[in-house]
């Protein structure tokens, strides 16, 4: 297992090179001067100019500025935003979680919904509920998720009056954080009216973001239960005379969930793209808004790191994915 | 797909079907991918024939109607079917004028992806080695990146605009041909036709484009169709965030961007655009399956 784990992470390496490499070309490739791109249209001094050419370390050979940018990297250092002036690290830190928990109730709802509706269509296979499925599921699969968030906004918020517009929690309510989980804090601080703020601010955006993955999951979760029922396991199982639940539920659903899970897994990539229509359709403070915003802004600093921070973020998360699935599957560790 | 299971065979030997009405009968089993082509060679045409069917010009600005409702809602008209956005044009012929730009956008996207997709991950599974390490790397950081992310980054490197657009597009979806194509390669290259074809003289480029590629075209097409509509939606989302087309482009996803402050006062001007979208999306998606069902060996019924 350990042998296993060292073989994934050492295949990782390469990635790793190349992702600091793009994040590094990325200032480098923008149109024009990169410290006047960062100065944005306000322009430098000459002075001021060589100061921050020297500052940034431009005036190297560009190998050493690329070990230079690693060295800084390795050592937590991000950068500074050139619009907050706060350390680029920072400021991710606080709006992660945002993203964080919006991603984990997405994902909560596309599970909720999607396992159980993927058992029940392979079970009743080629039924109307089957049918009708897999149509929604391909519709949720095709689902121009901004739209979507329009759609929702316009009935849920405009015509029925049922949620908030956008935002996290509602401005009456401030607290400082203290894990950063608007629903966890209100809960800390015992506050529940804010806490049903926090969640009636979740509920669209979740909706939204955990559309495509609920589509996949679904279908997911059909075909592999499909499968698995045509075992000879499961067969075994009938004759011995179990009953239906126990044989779906027990012995046909612990396997049918191994690719499964990894299909999860496989849906952060989605998630966090989707963070980016969602988070700025409800006007949500996490880490997507705040790679557009700052796009808009010209705040390349900001873009270069979080760049980085989220494909660190996707090649982790992989890494467990690929590490729990060895664990459940016996047969990876071997190959 | 359960329909095929219970198909009855065409009438005759099915070896001696051509090719063709093999794939047709296969593809035509399954109902929804019928129904998606219909919708699809539907918008084919609507982009063909915009200019005739659009009542208006696409960017002709009625002072006198500003966000006019659809026709069958109160306050509305049948000068306007689909009502009208907020600097008074006709909702409905910029949709028709739309569809021209989502289908160009998948065409292009599709066409450059498969180009730079189908090379690299022929020569990455023809000569293995180092090129092989170099190209798939290089492939694995790209998928490395949330795709819609990549993509706007790359805009920003590029500078916001329709084609800029698409070519990060067809940068991003590109990865998934190559792997493809490689896996395909490897998979025929020991196979005896090709070590016939190798004996028999033909050289490195014979062998790849003309031996070769010709039998990993199955899942090439299907990838094809999926990356058509995945480009359609990134094109739009894109779009929608101010870095795709630009306005007063008629491309779907912009003129949801510029609709977005009126959503909760006009709500057609949000809701016609994003279902062009989804209606193009879920056809070509649904002929994708279709094609999956009829062209993937595995699949079909023996």
């Amino acid at each position: 297992m350990l042998r296993y784990l060292l073989n994934k992470i050492a295949l990782l390496i390469p990635t790793l090179v190349g992702i600091t490499i793009c994040a590094f070309a990325f200032v480098r490739l923008l149109p024009g001067d990169p410290i006047l791109a960062m100065a944005g249209e306000h322009g430098v001094a000459p002075a001021r100019y060589e100061e921050l050419k020297e500052q940034f370390g431009y005036n190297l050979p560009i190998w050493q500025q690329y070990a230079r940018y690693v060295g800084e990297v390795a050592t937590g250092d991000f950068g500074v935003s050139i619009s907050s002036k706060r350390p680029v690290l920072e400021e991710f830190k606080t709006l992660f979680p945002a993203t964080l928990e919006l991603s984990f109730f997405a994902m909560v709802f596309a599970m909720v919904i999607g396992i159980p509706a993927g058992i029940f269509a392979a079970v009743k296979r080629g039924s109307w509920f089957d049918q009708s499925l897999m149509g929604t599921a391909l519709v949720g699969y095709s689902m121009p998720i901004f739209w979507w968030g329009l759609l929702l906004i316009i009935f849920f918020s405009g015509y029925l009056g049922w949620t908030p517009v956008s935002g996290r929690i509602g401005l009456q309510f401030f607290f400082k954080p203290i894990t950063g989980f608007m629903t966890i804090d209100s809960l800390l601080y015992g506050k529940w009216d804010a806490f049903r703020s926090a969640l009636s601010h979740l509920v669209l955006p979740s909706i939204v973001l955990g559309t495509i993955p609920l589509a996949v999951i679904a279908r997911q979760t059909r075909s592999a239960m499909l499968e698995v029922l045509g075992e000879d396991y499961v067969r075994t199982a009938r004759a011995k005379g179990l009953s239906a639940a126990r044989v779906i539920g027990v012995h046909a659903l612990r396997n049918a969930l191994i690719p499964v899970v990894t299909t999860i897994g496989l849906q952060v990539g989605t998630l966090l793209a989707g963070a980016i229509l969602t988070e700025t359709i409800f006007a949500w403070p996490g880490i997507g808004k705040w790679m557009v915003d700052s796009i808009f802004k010209r705040d390349y600093v900001v873009v270069q790191s979080g760049l980085l921070l989220i494909a660190l973020i996707v090649m982790a998360v992989n890494l467990i994915v690929d590490v729990l699935y060895a664990v459940i599957n016996p047969r990876i560790r071997a190959a | 797909m359960s329909q095929t299971e219970i198909a009855p065979m065409a009438a005759g030997s099915p070896d001696r079907l051509t090719g063709l009405k093999t794939f047709w009968h296969y593809f035509s089993v399954n109902r929804g991918a019928v129904i998606g082509l219909f919708v699809f060679i539907l918008l084919v045409l609507a982009a063909l024939f915009a200019p005739l069917l659009a009542p208006y010009a696409p960017d002709i600005q009625d002072k006198a109607a500003f966000l006019r409702p659809p026709a069958w809602q109160e306050g509305g008209s049948t000068q306007y079917l689909l009502g009208t956005d907020p600097v008074g044009r006709d909702i409905l012929s910029r949709l028709l004028y739309g569809a021209r730009f989502s289908l160009l956008i998948g065409a292009v996207v599709v066409t450059l992806a498969l180009t730079g997709g189908i090379t690299l991950g022929l020569l990455a599974g023809y000569f293995r080695g180092w090129v092989d390490v170099a190209i798939m790397r290089v492939m694995d950081l790209i998928l490395a990146f949330p795709s819609l992310l990549l993509a706007l980054v790359l805009v920003t490197i590029l500078g916001p605009g329709l084609f800029n657009a698409m070519l990060a597009i067809a940068l991003v979806l590109q990865p998934h041909f190559a792997r493809l194509v490689r896996a395909a390669v490897m998979a025929e290259k020991s196979r005896e036709y090709v070590v016939a074809a190798k004996v028999a003289g033909a050289g490195h480029l014979r062998l790849m484009l003309a031996t070769i590629l010709p039998n990993c075209l199955a899942p090439l097409i299907v990838q094809g169709t999926l990356s058509f509509s995945n480009a359609i939606l990134e094109a739009a989302a894109l779009g929608f965030l101010g870095l795709g087309a630009q306005p007063p482009t008629p491309e779907w996803g912009t003129m949801l961007a510029s609709a977005r402050e009126f959503i909760l006062r006009a709500w057609w001007v949000v809701t016609f655009p994003g279902l062009a979208i989804l209606i193009t999306v879920l056809a070509i998606n649904l002929i994708g399956d279709g094609l999956r069902d009829a062209l993937d060996p595995k699949l079909r019924r023996s």
